[in-house]
């Protein structure tokens, strides 16, 4: 009889909610179940807030029963409502929630409480959402894998023993494992659309601008920018109509409008796909590249026929400096970090260490070299590096007028009439844990399909295309500035064309496991990994 | 007060001398966030947010108002407005700065390229002005004693992002005094403008001079100091020359100037060594990514030019050249725009009066009484100018003597009472009339026979008795000039 709240998709549960059949706080409580009972094997919470989602929960329970009761027989009042009024939501832990941690994934904010609200935590609590937890993250949102957390690796639900992508590796893998219909997270080269391919789930980064980056702990300032995960493209596109729009706090968000369109993408999956007739992909072939996955190829491949039995024009378009994307942005990037990070010093927050007889300086590099992991640390010398007198000019200076290329690249494409580029999000489904901490660059390589969207300010989606080796496979649209319910009309036609396929809809084949709060923690599985590694290593041929 | 030595010094060097001046902008919030700038004398850290406390996630935004104040600086110099500026940030680590960098301006400061013009002893001399930029200010530390005898270091982010302009000299500046004339047109010029209180002991207008000295007839710059903390203009003078010849002390020595950066103690009048710069700072200045460049709109300048108040060469100009002021007394109106206010609006009461006249009654008497007023903390007094140009008629007709006009004036500062009603109450209308007068004059000559005598004989100092003599039995009100005129009509004695 009683229906797996958990397993509903958003836009159900506002039904659910809107109809009486539910309640906030039960729709809270059954995924506040689920999340308490998997963290242990997934790692995907860093605080679990029971106590506040709850109070959330019946304050949204409370504003629908007065909806109800003031309503014309309780339909106007319900109407009002947004979709995701009492909905449960994730949060990446570099989201700013005034008296709560932020974390940032990193050491060094430990202890941090934020003293205000994020733009977009105003926003999320204007329209009712529930605040079920601060979700893991890479440190300071720098990493493909999650393992570059300070607070331990996040198990991809799909197969435990692999990474759930990263950054925001917490996010993806909680909304995949139905912890929550809904997750925020930031995209600075990837971090939204690879762990939304690798974990089997929609993620959207938006065009840069689109959403107010105003209490989001900055990694890199001009290419940072939040987004949605969610199941399917209605229920994120409804948590990005919530969160965006112009905020003045933040000089560089647009004022452009959001389309209320964004609520109301097709329902019929006939009708969405419908849309598809007319319209034109390009499918750039530097996207597709040595080094990928061929059978990842194959089912990008296939999305690709999809669209054209829809009726859509797929044609070979050309991004020509698409391979500088990633060096330039590993000089941006860290660069921007390197300022963004010189904030932690232990002064005013967070970590602190203070050395006996040693001046500020003994303390800051204390406080730091103890605070900062590995890979933050190798991107803040890179960044400090690039900026540096006498190298400025051959790398950040020369770094900025290649991202110009890039972007000019997608708007000839775009102005030659493309609708969207179709790509692969990541060149491999996730992969085990320790593949690519031992080389930095063949992490970084995890973001080559997705950083020059980053570069360019663009939006970009990544949707589930099938399996691979029952692994899911990401497929991306990217559009140009501001179409991003083009974006998502274009992705609930895809989900519209493959509704019927086997892998739609399917929940990840480790869940069942993930409910063992006993077995080995993502960290355990990693050093297991790592050791049989080692052995491997030395063990002769 | 300058020494031997130090006139030797001169004659061997020539000082190059730069100045660059910080002056906090007069705006109602801080450069990037909303909190007040009125944080003078207000609890520690009670000004302050998540912007300009540098927290996770904070993001800068613009005050155009602070935009505006260092555009008008820029006008006012005939500096060049570039059509495009943009932020930098300004990487650097101190407890002091929450971000770890400062958000300046690097390459596009919003003036470029102005001059100013000062009057020194040697006649006017021009210093070319390289850039006006816009920044924010640091927080404040305070060291103070700990627990256990330690030492602590407090931070006040109050002052945290504050709008600071920096305005920078080219090294065209060669004595003290030049400098001094410099730094004090400058905070007339941001005052009249209103971009500045640019109060020095209040640390609103910061002062730094980068000193060096060169073998006169060479090219090549000498090693040079950057000197700090000077509180007053007195001791940005005094500094200089300390400075000048410290370096010329080193140099014949045979020694070399380090470079690095002294303070100034006005106690010790001597400068002292702050930090020695080994290297030269890497900034890793790079363009804020977190503020879009900003388009200087010509129509936003064209209104800023326009909203531009007469600016003080211009008014020295109009005082020396319309009005026939001498070049001091228009100096010393201008300086003060409050006289500089009285002494226009009193010409403006009434256009015939002399304007000489009048810049003396304001640069004397109401500067005086204003200025001791102040000194004793009593109220600011207020001068009606429809009663001053009253009161400088009363004189000009000689119905009152001056120094009973002086009398009147001093009460109008106290009262507010208008000049006639004074002069009415206190009986200060002199005898002029000479029918009056000479019945009075008659019956002096005849009361003192003997001083009579005397000036008749030729003892004109004598006639100095008998006009007292008249004053005293008017009490006062005789017009002293027209008495001793009346006797000597009457005495007979030479003019």
């Amino acid at each position: 009889m009683a229906i797996d709240l958990t397993s509903l998709l958003a836009h159900e549960m506002a039904a659910l909610l809107r109809s009486g059949s539910t309640s906030s706080r039960a729709l809270t409580e059954a995924h506040l179940a689920v999340a308490e009972r998997q963290n242990h094997a997934l790692n995907a919470w860093l605080l679990i807030d029971r106590e506040g989602a709850l109070r959330q929960a019946d304050a949204a329970d409370a504003r629908i029963a007065a909806a109800r009761r003031d309503g014309l027989d309780g339909v106007a009042g319900l109407a009002a409502l947004h979709p995701l009024h009492g909905i449960p939501v994730g949060l990446k832990d570099l989201i700013s929630v005034e008296g709560g941690q932020c974390t940032a994934g990193s050491r060094i904010l430990a202890g941090y409480r934020a003293p205000y609200d994020a733009h977009i935590v105003e926003r999320l609590r204007a329209v009712g959402a529930v605040f079920l937890g601060k979700t893991n993250m890479d440190e300071f949102a720098m990493g493909s894998s999650n393992e570059y957390s300070a607070y331990g690796p996040v198990s991809n639900p799909w197969d435990l023993d692999t990474v759930p992508g990263g950054s925001s590796g917490g996010s993806a893998a909680a909304v995949a494992a139905h912890h929550v219909p809904l997750s925020l997270g930031t995209d600075t080269g990837g971090s939204i659309r690879q762990p939304a391919a690798l974990c089997g789930i929609v993620g959207m980064k938006p065009t840069y601008g689109r959403v107010s980056r105003y209490g989001i702990v900055a990694f890199a300032s001009s290419l940072d920018q939040i987004g949605p995960f969610a199941r399917d493209a209605r229920d994120a596109a409804a948590l990005l109509h919530a969160v965006a729009g112009r905020d003045a706090r933040d000089s560089t968000s647009a004022p452009v409008s959001v389309p209320d369109e964004l609520l109301h993408l097709a329902a019929s999956d006939d009708e969405a796909a419908s849309w598809l007739r007319g319209k034109r992909f390009g499918l750039p072939r530097e996207y597709f590249v040595a080094g990928m996955d061929p059978d990842v190829e194959r089912r990008i491949r296939e999305g690709v026929a999809f669209l054209e039995d829809a009726g859509a024009r797929v044609e070979d378009v050309s991004l020509p400096h698409t391979d500088y994307g990633l060096a330039t942005y590993y000089i941006v990037a860290p660069a921007e970090a390197s300022a963004n990070l010189a904030r932690y010093d232990g002064v005013r927050y967070g970590l602190s260490r203070r050395l006996e007889g040693g001046d500020f300086i003994a303390d800051y590099l204390a406080t730091r070299g103890e605070g900062f992991g590995a890979e933050v640390k190798r991107r803040i010398m890179l960044g400090t590096y690039a900026l540096s007198a006498g190298y400025y000019d051959a790398f950040y200076l020369k770094a900025q007028k290649v991202r110009t290329l890039i972007k000019r690249d997608f708007d000839e494409v775009f102005a030659s009439g493309i609708d969207a580029l179709v790509a692969p999000t990541s060149p491999s489904v996730a992969f085990r844990f320790g593949a690519r901490t031992a080389d930095p660059v063949a992490m970084y390589l995890s973001d080559a399909c997705t950083l020059p969207v980053n570069m360019a300010g663009l939006p970009g989606i990544s949707i589930p295309c099938g399996l691979s080796e029952g692994l899911p496979v990401g497929l991306q649209l990217i559009g140009p500035a501001w179409s991003e319910l083009m974006l998502f009309r274009a992705a609930r036609a895809f989900e519209g064309l493959t509704a019927a396929a086997s892998w739609s809809g399917m929940p990840p084949t480790h869940l069942a496991a993930s409910n063992d709060g006993a077995g080995p923690t993502p960290a355990d599985r990693a050093a297991a990994l790592a050791t049989l590694a080692a052995a491997a290593l030395v063990a002769p041929r | 007060m300058p020494s031997v030595a130090f006139a030797a010094a001169l004659d061997r060097y020539e000082p190059v001398i730069g100045i660059e001046v910080h002056c906090q902008l007069r705006t109602a919030s801080k450069m990037f966030c909303g909190c007040s700038t009125a944080y003078d004398g207000a609890a520690p850290n009670s000004h302050t947010c998540p912007v300009c406390l540098g927290l996770p996630g904070a993001l800068p935004v613009i005050n155009r108002r602070a935009v505006e104040l260092v555009l008008a600086t820029g006008v006012a110099i005939e500096a060049r407005t570039p059509d495009a500026t943009r932020w930098d940030r300004k990487n650097y680590f101190y407890p002091d700065l929450p971000k770890g960098y400062q958000i300046s301006q690097y390459d596009l400061p919003l003036a470029a390229l102005g001059t100013m013009t000062v009057d020194t002893s040697d006649g006017p001399f021009t210093i070319r002005i390289t850039r006006a930029h816009l920044e924010e200010d640091t927080a404040k530390l305070v060291h103070a004693p700990g627990p256990g005898g330690k030492r602590l270091s407090l931070v006040d982010f109050n002052r945290s992002g504050a709008p600071l302009m920096e305005v920078v000299t080219e090294p065209d500046i060669r004595t003290a005094e030049q400098a001094r004339r410099y730094a004090e047109e400058l905070q007339l010029l941001l005052r009249s403008i209103g971009a500045s209180d640019a109060d020095m002991d209040r640390g609103q207008m910061r002062v730094e001079a980068n000193v060096s000295l060169r073998l006169r007839g060479t090219e090549a710059f000498g090693t040079r100091v950057e000197v700090k903390n000077m509180n007053s203009f007195k001791s940005v003078e005094r500094a200089i020359n300390f400075e000048i010849e410290r370096q010329a002390a080193l140099l014949d020595g045979g020694r070399e100037v380090v470079q690095e950066t002294r303070g100034w103690s006005d106690e010790r009048g001597e400068t002292y060594r702050m930090r020695v710069k080994e290297s030269s700072d890497d900034y890793r200045y790079f363009p804020e990514p977190d503020l879009p460049p900003l388009r200087v709109d010509p129509a936003w300048l064209a209104s800023i030019r326009e909203g531009l108040p007469e600016l003080p060469a211009a008014r020295r100009a109009r005082y020396r050249d319309a009005l026939g002021l001498a070049a001091y007394d228009a100096s010393v109106l201008v300086a003060d725009p409050d006289a500089s206010r009285l002494f226009e609006a009193t010409l403006a009461a009434d256009a015939d009066l002399d304007a000489t006249v009048v810049a003396h009654w304001v640069t004397g008497e109401y500067l005086k009484l204003r200025n001791a007023a102040a000194a004793g903390a009593g109220a600011a007094p207020t001068a009606d100018p429809g009663q001053l140009a009253a009161l400088v008629r009363l004189v000009a007709a000689g119905a009152i003597s001056r120094g009973n006009a002086k009398e009147v004036f001093e009460e109008h500062l106290a009262s507010g009472a208008p000049a006639e009603a004074i002069v009415a109450a206190r009986g200060f209308r002199q005898i002029s009339d000479a029918g009056t007068l000479g019945a009075i004059v008659d019956a002096v000559i005849a009361a003192n026979p003997a001083a009579a005598a005397d000036v008749r004989a030729g003892k004109v100092a004598a006639i100095g008795f008998l006009v007292g003599a008249v004053m005293k039995e008017t009490r006062g009100q005789a017009n002293a000039a027209a008495a001793q005129a009346a006797l000597r009509e009457r005495l007979g004695g030479a003019a």
